[in-house]
């Protein structure tokens, strides 16, 4: 493995780990979406980088995975932010409580 | 002609999905019979097919494996697409009255139902992980709308709390499939237990626990179910039928499929499947000691549901042909029995206005269709005969009986003893007599009442008579037994 992939991988599990400590301390329901787009994120990134070929072409396979992934996360987080003013609208607030339900 | 039909069962919902969202009554109508009605014709000849020469792959624009994306037929898959075409053409038949096509509300709904048909179609005939993840992905989005579409701030709540543990799910699984790729090459099921072979195993071990986490979350497998009671609880009742009955199956389905389709024999240790077995066991008892605590009749269902998703993990490291009949045979009659119950308790809420246990009483003169769809499922649930039911938790126990694990013996009474309080415990109350003065004045029921009722009465029919008509279909799951388990 060259230093370049090396450092994309580094970047993608720092960037993986901040969205999983966003998530974890992140109490808003937004910032919880911006803490899994962030992990969305560095999953990409891993799988472009692992797709790379230290030798030869690149492998287009994981390229197409990548664009049809963001295109579902762009969706899936539209879908989230119209369901979070709907929270906003039926609850008043637009946090989870932890403790209710369930 | 048959291969057209297998397309059909994909691409006729999806189309559907588009035609729904013009505007008017008509569009609706249209999709709705193109998008619905069609799918047990599309069914019978793909059916045929597979009974006269056994499963087959569907090489799709004729690109093959390795750069295509293929499609695969087998018995299992077989099961679940027609309790996509049966249970979801009668809990539709349901919701055409309360999402009337012209409506507002309809045409928020229509769409959602069909792309949510359309994308488990795709996910149970799909043999790609790649495109599964698609499938997934869209079984969610399509799903947890229909669920805040119930309005309620409660509903709403749930609805957020599912899309966030489902993004997170979805996640975990993508990072999985993209390792596993990079080591093994591919990303076709059939084709990964040979490629796996040489994949160096930590890695593979790594990405095969992600994508099992993902699928637990969103199968809502004990302990990670604690978005589901709330959601399934409040949506609207056609939803909720199609939600316990289907869609927590998508992600079971595919535990199945990669877990005992997609690696090499050996590969996954004893040690895995007695972890699934303790979840399948704690979710039965958890489930069923919950269901019996909860106050509202929609929210003990949704805790059966829990509870009756440990069977299909419970028997994981039995390994046998009667295992493997008695899971599938689970799918098949859970499916039923708690799409029927669901329908039951809408229209029991919808008649009386209140799904409080303490508010149920005299239903057998206020509901009588609805309690006694509710009555029959639930024998269904329990396990008594003659029903579905009973067969998929006698063939279990024959099979926990022959394999000599007492331990998963005593577990499966256990369930069933809890099942029979908690459907008991609503029937109690639903025949209670308050005041014995009042007990005369029987409520009119409308007629589109009548109907609904008629519906949930049709599905608790049907998960009974399936533990009478049950050999040409276990015959048939007999054929579809997963290569790993074939030698046994």
């Amino acid at each position: 493995m060259n230093t370049t992939a090396l450092i994309y991988l580094l970047t993608a599990a720092a960037v993986f780990g901040i969205g999983v400590h966003g998530l974890l301390q992140a109490r808003q329901v937004l910032r919880q979406l911006l803490a899994i787009n962030l992990m969305g994120g560095a999953i990409f990134l891993l799988l472009i980088t692992l797709g790379g070929g230290a030798v030869g072409p690149p492998d287009p396979v994981p390229q197409a995975m990548v664009l049809t992934g963001i295109v579902i996360a762009v969706s899936a987080t539209a879908f989230a932010l119209a369901l979070l003013l709907r929270l906003q609208d039926a609850t008043g607030t637009s946090e989870l409580d932890p403790n209710d339900g369930a | 002609m048959v291969h057209e039909a297998l397309i059909g069962l994909v691409f006729l919902p999806l189309l559907g999905a588009c035609l729904a969202v013009l505007p008017g009554r008509f569009g609706t109508r249209l999709a709705i019979v193109v998008g619905l009605a069609s799918l047990p014709f599309l069914l019978l000849p793909v059916t045929l097919s597979v009974l006269r020469e056994g499963a087959w792959f569907y090489t799709l624009g004729g690109w093959s494996a390795p750069l295509g994306i293929r499609l695969y037929v087998d018995p299992l898959a077989l099961l679940m697409l027609w309790m996509v075409a049966l249970i979801g053409g009668l809990a539709a038949a349901h919701a055409w009255h309360d999402f009337r096509p012209g409506t507002a509300a309809g045409e928020r709904f229509w769409p959602l139902w069909l792309l949510l048909t359309a994308a488990m179609n795709g996910l149970f005939l799909s043999a790609d992980l790649f495109n599964l993840y698609v499938c997934l992905e869209l079984v969610t989005l399509a799903a947890i709308p229909l669920i805040a579409m119930a309005g309620s701030a409660t509903a709403v709540r749930a609805a957020m709390r599912y899309l966030l543990l489902a993004l997170l799910a979805s996640l975990a699984y993508l990072l999985g499939v993209a390792l596993l790729y990079n080591s093994s090459g591919t990303l076709d099921l059939y084709l990964l237990p040979d490629a796996l072979a040489t994949a160096p195993a930590p890695v593979t071990a790594f990405a095969l626990a992600l994508i099992g986490t993902g699928l637990l979350l969103k199968g809502a497998v004990f302990p990670l179910h604690v978005w589901l009671p709330q959601a399934h609880a409040s949506a609207p009742g056609p939803v909720s039928a199609v939600l316990s009955a289907l869609v927590v199956k998508t992600a079971i389905y595919l535990l199945y499929r990669v877990g005992l389709w997609s690696l090499p024999a050996g590969l996954l240790a004893d040690g895995a499947m007695l972890l699934f077995a303790v979840l399948g066991a704690g979710a039965l008892i958890y489930g069923g000691v919950l269901a019996l605590l909860q106050d509202r009749l929609k929210l003990v269902i949704a805790y059966s549901t829990v509870a009756q998703l440990g069977y299909l993990l419970l028997a994981l490291p039995l390994a046998s042909l009667a295992a493997w009949q008695a899971l599938t045979y689970q799918m098949l009659s859970h499916g039923l029995a708690k799409a029927a119950m669901f329908l039951a308790a809408a229209n029991i809420l919808h008649a009386i206005g209140s799904d409080r246990l303490s508010d149920l009483e005299r239903l057998d003169q206020r509901t009588p269709l609805s309690l006694f769809a509710l009555a029959v499922a639930g024998v269904s649930i329990m396990g008594l005969p003659p029903s579905g039911g009973f067969l998929a938790k006698w063939l279990l126990l024959e099979a926990a009986w022959r394999g000599g694990q007492w331990g998963l013996l005593s577990v499966l009474i256990l369930g069933s003893l809890l099942a029979a309080a908690y459907v008991f415990r609503v029937l109690a109350a639903a025949l209670r007599r308050e005041d014995p003065s009042e007990a005369e004045d029987a409520e009119g029921i409308s007629a589109i009442g009548r109907r609904q009722a008629t519906y949930a009465m049709l599905l608790a029919l049907l998960a009974l008579v399936t533990g009478f008509a049950a050999a040409p279909i276990l015959e048939l799951m007999a054929t579809g037994i997963p290569p790993t388990w074939g030698a046994a």
